[in-house]
């Protein structure tokens, strides 16, 4: 039976590749792609992240901008406007960056149930994209594994200015060897246009976002 | 072969089934002022790229690059994919897919699947298969939702509830979900969704989703979505299964930089889309720790092999065409009967089941090129539904007057002298045409006056005036 239907599966991959070999007939000689899309962005650093910032508020992200040094502080005015206290925290996200005052968790492979009892996520980012708003996660020792993310209600995100670059293309370049990780574009809160296309922010994912720029 | 693309086989009927639903004003209303939305915003994110012509010329090439070497990127897929822990399924039609997803959920005792938006489980049909296996499917996009609890058919490509104003939507809702209040505002709606299911997305152990790209170079797959729905279906459960066309491969992963600037601004019209989540194989510590994908053909490889039509498989689903299409936005969805509704499902429909089961579709469009203008990937829809009428035509599928005028013309245009004899027979006097009657033309139009004289005369005779 287990045999039976193995046979069955590996014909129909022979099968299906000789129909796919059979319908493209003769091959040329394959050409390059033509690219003479914008690959590499023009704006200067603080042009980029002006562009971002556009782009964030216009998805209804909170953003906030400060010096390294000023991180700690930034991050609890953060909280603080949202009224959020326990926050889940990835295992690399360096400890001397939290404020005092909230109740920061480690997380530690919880239960999705667990998440779900936070009332947000603070974690690091690997770039951005200006031109699109977007945050790049790869779920890094600081950025968390993807439920992190995801269950809880509220994510805020830090990304530093240097990580910051003004197309798509730069973005997909930036990921380096680490695009086989699982990556995650985030460009603005969970959002749904299906109800007679009124842009609705937040269903599944976290509703709300915020997003503190090292400058 | 026989080739199933969704719940109806019957589009041999669109004429009629456009004509019923033309009749229902609050669905004209309702089609009319989505599409009407989305294609403001669409025209103005496009216009604010510089180089949009150049991203849909690479994605044309890279999309026929694909096609002229998709075995070998299949197989690098495939390699790539197993390398990472996936393991890769190949179905040659619905039945066989259908089967193997549903074999898969049974052999880990399962009962249930969260299931993200995916055109390719409405075209295998996979829901009724699940159900009939005893799984529960539960579709987790907030329009497949709205779909799925109101026992109706996706009549759009993007958002599947189009058809449905926000009224409609509510009291579905309120029907289903056992609630006993519920707001009107679209907030109200989506807040009911997402408490109705945030448990299931925690609980269930299975989830399955579609792919928007396939990577060869990298075996990895690409979901593009806004909800969030989508990230939960693909990461909770314990195992995942991903099911796409043959035709979802690009071969790296670089390419994903030009797919991921056209998509969004011509689906959604957003600059990006919340979430794309792209993942390769299996990552201990984060997500499934199994995950299988299906690849299916059931008929792409048909509409492969002729090469006039061929890119039809270009197509990335942004339904674009659906929005701008005046057929459409006048007929909505359903008189498509496929799941693949507007100009796309009049070329794909016909090719994936065989001309022979849908000859009306091809004529569900006045050839005004829209389409064409808006596809990101430029698939030339006017040339290719021409090329579909005339293997109608040819195989003897076409409505009666149609076939006879065209064995007409071709036999007058063959000839200068039988030409030129037409020409004078013609403007003797129209009595005939308009005797004969062109159906669906001469309803509500004349037909236009004929000249005195034609351009061979008039030719023949400009050196004497």
């Amino acid at each position: 039976m287990v045999e039976e239907s193995r046979c069955a599966l590996s014909s129909a991959r022979e099968e299906v590749l000789a129909r796919v070999r059979t319908s493209i007939g003769t091959r040329a000689a394959e050409q390059e792609v033509i690219r003479e899309y914008r690959q590499a962005g023009q704006l200067s650093e603080p042009g980029r992240i002006n562009l971002f910032v556009d782009r964030l508020e216009d998805y209804n992200a909170g953003v906030y901008r400060c010096a390294a040094p000023d991180l700690p502080d930034t991050i609890a005015a953060a909280l603080t406007a949202r009224q959020k206290h326990r926050i889940i925290v990835p295992p690399g996200f360096p400890a001397e960056y939290l404020p005092p005052g909230f109740d920061f968790i480690r997380d530690q492979g919880f239960e999705y149930t667990q998440l779900d009892a936070t009332d947000g996520a603070l974690t690091a980012a690997t770039a951005a994209i200006a031109m699109t708003g977007s945050i790049i996660l790869t779920h890094s020792e600081t950025e968390g594994r993807r439920a992190l993310t995801l269950i809880p209600d509220y994510h805020l995100c830090i990304v530093r200015a240097n990580q910051l670059v003004e197309t798509v293309p730069e973005g997909i370049r930036a990921l380096g060897a680490r695009r086989t990780s699982p990556v995650t574009t985030i460009a603005g809160p969970s959002a749904t246009a299906d109800i007679e296309m009124t842009r609705v922010k937040g269903v599944h994912g976290p509703r709300t976002l915020d997003v503190i720029i090292i400058l | 072969m026989s080739i199933r693309v969704g719940e109806s086989a019957e589009a041999a009927t669109f004429p009629k089934a456009a004509k019923k639903l033309l009749a229902n004003t609050q669905l004209r209303r309702n089609v009319r002022r989505a599409t009407d939305t989305i294609r403001n915003k669409r025209a103005k994110v496009v216009g604010e790229m510089p180089d949009w012509e150049q991203l849909r010329t690479a994605a044309q090439q890279i999309k026929q690059r694909t096609l002229r070497n998709l075995d070998s990127y299949l197989e690098q897929f495939e390699k790539a994919c197993t390398a990472a822990g996936g393991k890769v399924h190949w179905a040659r039609d619905a039945d066989e897919a259908n089967k193997i997803v549903v074999d898969i959920i049974r052999g880990h005792g399962q009962k249930e699947v969260i299931k993200v938006k995916t055109m390719t489980s409405d075209e295998t049909r996979l829901n009724k298969a699940l159900e009939a296996a005893g799984i529960a499917p539960y579709e987790t996009d907030l329009a497949d939702l709205i779909i799925q609890l109101g026992n109706d058919k996706p009549s759009h490509i993007v958002v599947p509830a189009l058809h449905r104003n926000k009224s409609e939507i509510r009291q579905i809702f309120m029907d289903t979900m056992g609630l006993t209040e519920l707001g009107h505002k679209p907030e109200d709606l989506a807040a009911a969704a997402r408490d109705y299911l945030r448990e299931r997305f925690l609980r269930v152990k299975v989830g399955f989703s579609g792919a928007n790209f396939a990577i060869a170079e990298t075996g990895s797959v690409c979901v593009v979505e806004s909800e969030g729905n989508g990230r939960m279906c693909i990461t909770l459960p314990d195992v995942l299964i991903t099911m796409f066309g043959i035709e979802k491969i690009i071969p790296t992963f670089d390419d994903l930089e030009v797919f991921l600037q056209l998509l969004p601004r011509s689906a959604t019209g957003e600059r990006m889309n919340p979430y794309n989540s792209i993942w390769t194989g299996v990552t201990p510590g984060d997500g499934p720790k199994e995950f299988h994908v299906v690849l299916l053909d059931n008929g792409r490889t048909r509409v492969l092999a002729d090469e006039e039509s061929r890119e039809t498989l270009h197509c990335i689903r942004c339904a674009a065409c659906l929005n701008a299409c005046p057929v459409y936005r006048q007929t909505g969805g359903h008189a498509y009967g496929s799941i693949y509704s507007g100009p796309i499902g009049a070329i794909l429909t016909p090719q994936l089941q065989g001309m022979e089961h849908s000859t009306s579709l091809p004529y569900a469009s006045s050839l005004c090129g829209a389409c064409y203008e808006v596809c990101p990937v430029k698939i030339n829809i006017p040339e290719i539904l021409i090329h579909l009428r005339r293997k109608i035509v040819e195989s003897g599928g076409a409505p009666m007057t149609e076939r006879m005028g065209m064995a007409v013309a071709g036999f007058t245009l063959e000839d200068s002298g039988r030409l030129g004899a037409a020409q004078k027979l013609v403007q003797l006097g129209r009595q005939p045409l308009d005797a004969l009657g062109l159906p669906g033309w001469s309803v509500a139009r004349d037909l236009p006056a004929i000249p005195t004289e034609s351009f061979r005369e008039w030719w023949k005779n400009r050196g004497a005036r």
